[in-house]
């Protein structure tokens, strides 16, 4: 037998007896000679010799590694194959000051995991990821993993791994070295004892770059896997380090411990009496109108191109029937359509529980172009209005059951220095026009809407402008 | 607390973080963006963790972690993106770690379109996943209950160490209700099983591995268990005029909505319908549906898909009255006045037959 890093002592942080294994509590469930074992105990040794066992929080994967959960005396989390690093980055985010040691073969981190593995690096999240190169799945009997050598012999690469059908093996190291996320990235091999006492210093510096709140490190260890290589355990190792290390140069690929500096503490827990304030939620109920003993049921469609304050027109009708006491609602249509350049949205206001807020049969539609008259005058309920941004409604979509005003909108909007003010001037006319609202929610509902001080005022001179151009009384029809 | 105009997608994160949700990692897909866009923008600020991940595969696992970790922990997402998380769902379960995940439909199969459907209902209720486990699923029908039952769906995840799901369609995601928020915000201590990096959690195991069948079987009975209890116990349904009611519509989500006007339009022309929401889809009521049945004679229900919630009816009414469907889908909302004479069709072939 070769000398392994011999530990004269088990580390603290191994357990002493195996309980969650179903049997032989004494011993691992890895093979011998089985590089997984060697890994567990230089791991196991730098987190005792650092002190930060009990901050230690352990992924195990799915491969051969899958139980490392059985030996190590530290929190453990058993993830799917492949997504260690994803969860990693969830439990280090949670629990910055814990120490997330992220374990992982190369069939779960180069293959299915990879995406997983390349952003977390590429983010530079402060934990550690052990990955063990052993050029094959070992847990699954011997397939072909991204890192398999070409040539090497697998049970899906029965005539050796070919680089015009397969690839090439896949470099970890490098890969993720040539983004500027990781912090510390290094190769060492466990082909013989000398290396395996640098493969001990690498993974130290690896959990002393996490602990120094410095980012992203990893180590990869070249690995023997006797059993699925079908060599006995010295060939084995003699493998990893005449043949491996050949096409796997070892050696640190990146380290940017210099330049990095860890980021702040975390703030400090955020009373929940903040919440509100932070939400937005409103402090303050309005004072509730009542403003008409009508039973009230309006429903709206206001319909436009994109950018013509469609939606906003409604919103504001939403937001001030609420602060009027009534129920509202308000559905915009969204996608595709907002990018074909055509946008409509259906507003509620009722003076009883709303049932549904979809509007297909309106009794108010306010179009700001062509298309949408066309689109929906036809949906209009008999009686209902209709207001027109233009000159006068097609002879095709007249209607004599509705109460039509047609006008240029847009250019009185123009007259008042902003074209975008159409909709405000439109949604003067229809409050003229139904008395569906009185006027300070609609006030209050632009306040809240409108940020910008210039805006406000020219919407108001919209609103006025809208209703004389509209009188209550008057109405044409088309 | 007073009222305030909100999308449904906006009431979700609001309501999480007032129920003491502090984590959420999600994967932008429309029409759920608000809900990652508002995460984005109020979780930091209340002391939590918000990350864009880099697929929903990594999203879910990274909720794995969170929910490992202690935290009360969500995504969001919609059907291409759902499919994506199954993996992770069915390890969430296996693992017994509590989540929320809301999916607000769009059209599929595939890439299918932007626009609301219900057509989700399969993979949610009946799970993508793989393995004897089931999610307890929520279906707003309001912006107030996305708001209401996206704190339920939090404290039914801790109750039963279980991801919960808040079903809903675009519409509801999109549309802007008023809506009122409980004034007392909560934060409940992260549960003992949890692994949080302190002498405390050390001895602490997430794992959804059971090696010896016997150990496996054992659990899943528990799993069994539980979701017994949730059938019996977390049962939940809102009923419109059903006391009196021959012919029941049975919907969820905004179909439920326009729904109501139907029963409204029919019994004004005289004829006694009533309408059952399901608000939990599993749990499904069952027993009220058969409770009904023992009163109305023929069942309609409507789903924006080509029937998926229907199959529930009809198990749960084995075959004790006519079960008809009416569905819209690819994005179209069936309106009230199709609905409406769907049934009277059917109504008048009823009496026809029986004449
Ligand atoms: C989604 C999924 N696909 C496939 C598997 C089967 N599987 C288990 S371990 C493994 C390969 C592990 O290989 P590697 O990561 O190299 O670990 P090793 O056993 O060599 O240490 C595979 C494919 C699985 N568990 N889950
Ligand atoms: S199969 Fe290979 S990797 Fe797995 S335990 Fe045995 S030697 Fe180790
Ligand atoms: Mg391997």
């Amino acid at each position: 037998m070769p000398n392994y890093a011999i530990l004269h002592e088990k580390p603290e942080c191994l357990y002493e007896d195996y309980e969650r294994k179903s049997e032989l509590h004494r011993q691992t469930h890895y093979c011998p000679g089985c590089g997984h074992g060697i890994v567990h105990k230089l791991l196991a040794e730098a987190i005792t010799e650092l002190g930060i066992q009990d901050r230690t929080i352990l992924i195990s994967p799915v491969g051969c590694s899958v139980f490392a959960y059985y030996y190590f005396d530290v929190g453990n989390v058993q993830v799917a194959h492949g997504r260690a690093a994803a969860v990693a980055t969830a439990v280090k985010r949670a629990h910055p000051h814990s120490i997330v040691i992220s374990y992982q073969g190369d069939g779960d981190l180069a293959a299915i995991g990879s995406a997983e593995i390349l952003h977390c690096a590429n983010r530079g999240e402060n934990i550690t990821t052990i990955f063990v190169n052993n050029a094959i799945y070992g847990m699954t009997g011997g397939q072909m993993a991204p890192t398999t050598l070409l040539g090497q012999k697998t049970t899906t690469s029965p005539t050796g791994r070919d680089f015009h059908h397969d690839g090439a093996p896949m470099k970890v190291g490098e890969m993720l070295s040539a983004l500027d996320g990781p912090t510390y990235i290094e190769r060492v091999s466990l082909g013989n004892v000398k290396q395996i006492m640098l493969a001990r210093k690498a993974i130290r510096k690896a959990l002393e770059t996490q602990i120094a709140g410095l980012g992203f490190s990893l180590v990869e260890f070249l690995s023997p896997c006797p059993t699925i290589w079908k060599l006995d355990p010295v060939d084995a190792q003699k493998h990893v380090h005449d043949v491996m290390e050949k096409h796997y140069p070892l050696g640190v690929k990146c380290d940017r411990i210099a330049e990095r500096t860890a980021p702040p503490e975390p703030a400090p827990m955020t009373p929940l009496t903040d919440l509100p304030r932070i939400l937005r939620l409103p402090s303050t109920e309005p004072a509730p109108l009542h403003f008409s003993e009508e039973p009230l049921d309006w429903r709206i469609r206001v319909a436009g191109f994109g950018g013509q304050g469609v939606l906003l027109l409604g919103q504001l009708l939403a937001e001030a029937g609420m602060d009027a006491g009534l129920h509202v609602s308000w559905l915009p249509s969204y996608g595709p359509e907002m990018r074909s350049g055509t946008s409509n949205c259906h507003v509620r206001l009722c003076s009883s529980e709303i049932d549904s807020p979809v509007v297909s049969r309106p009794n108010a539609l306010l179009a700001l172009n062509e298309p949408s008259l066309r689109k929906f005058i036809a949906t209009v309920e008999p009686g209902g209005v209709v207001i027109y941004n233009g000159d006068s409604i097609p002879a095709d979509c007249s209607r004599h059951d509705l109460r039509i005003v047609a006008q240029p909108f847009a250019e009185i909007a123009d007259s008042l220095g902003s074209a975008k003010a159409l909709n405000i001037v439109m949604l003067g006319a229809f409050l003229s026009l139904s008395h569906a609202l009185p006027d300070s929610p609609i006030e209050s509902a632009l306040k809240r809407l409108v940020k910008s001080e210039r805006w406000l005022e020219l919407d108001r001179r919209a609103l006025a402008v809208g209703r004389e151009r509209v009188p209550a009384e008057e109405f044409v029809h088309a | 607390m007073a009222k305030q105009l909100l999308k449904g997608n906006e009431a979700i994160v609001k309501g999480a973080i007032l129920a003491g949700c502090r984590a959420f990692y999600g994967y932008p897909i429309t029409p759920a963006n608000e809900i990652t866009e508002a995460a984005a923008w109020y979780l930091p600020q209340s002391g939590g963790v918000f990350l864009q991940a880099e697929s929903e595969v990594a999203a879910i696992n990274m909720v794995y972690g969170a929910a490992a970790s202690g935290q009360r922990v969500m995504t969001a997402s919609s059907g291409p993106g759902i499919s994506l998380m199954s993996e992770g769902i069915s390890y969430l379960a296996g693992a017994e770690l509590p989540c929320v995940i809301a999916d607000i439909m769009r059209g599929g199969p595939g890439l299918g379109n932007i626009a609301p459907e219900q057509s989700d209902y399969w993979q949610v209720v009946k799970n993508g996943g793989h393995g004897c486990y089931r999610t307890i699923v929520l279906a707003p029908a309001s912006v107030q209950e996305m708001a209401d039952l996206t704190r339920l769906a939090f404290e039914l995840a801790d109750q039963y160490r279980n991801p919960v799901f808040v079903l809903t369609d675009g519409v509801i995601g999109q549309m802007m209700e008023p809506v009122e928020f409980p004034d007392a915000p909560v934060l409940p201590p992260p549960p003992e099983w949890s692994v949080r990096g302190d002498a405390a959690t050390r001895k602490n195991l997430v794992s959804s591995i059971f090696l010896q069948p016997d150990e496996l079987e054992e659990h899943i009975r528990h799993l069994e268990f539980k979701y017994k209890l949730a059938e019996r116990n977390e049962v939940r349904f809102e009923r419109y005029r059903t006391d009196d009611a021959d012919y029941i519509l049975v919907g969820y989500g905004i179909v439920a909505r326009i729904l109501k006007h139907v029963v409204e339009d029919l019994r004004a022309r005289g004829i006694a319908v009533g309408l059952l929401r399901p608000i939990t889809l599993y749990p499904f009521p069952d027993e009220e549906l058969r409770r009904l049945a023992k009163r109305a004679h023929h069942f309609f229900v409507s789903e924006m898909s080509t029937g998926q919630m229907v199959d529930d009816v009809r198990l749960a009414l084995a075959g004790r009255a006519p079960v008809e469907f009416y569905g819209r889908c690819g994005g179209n909302l069936p309106t009230a006045e199709e609905i409406a004479s769907f049934v009277l069709r059917r109504i008048r072939e009823e009496v026809t037959l029986h004449a």
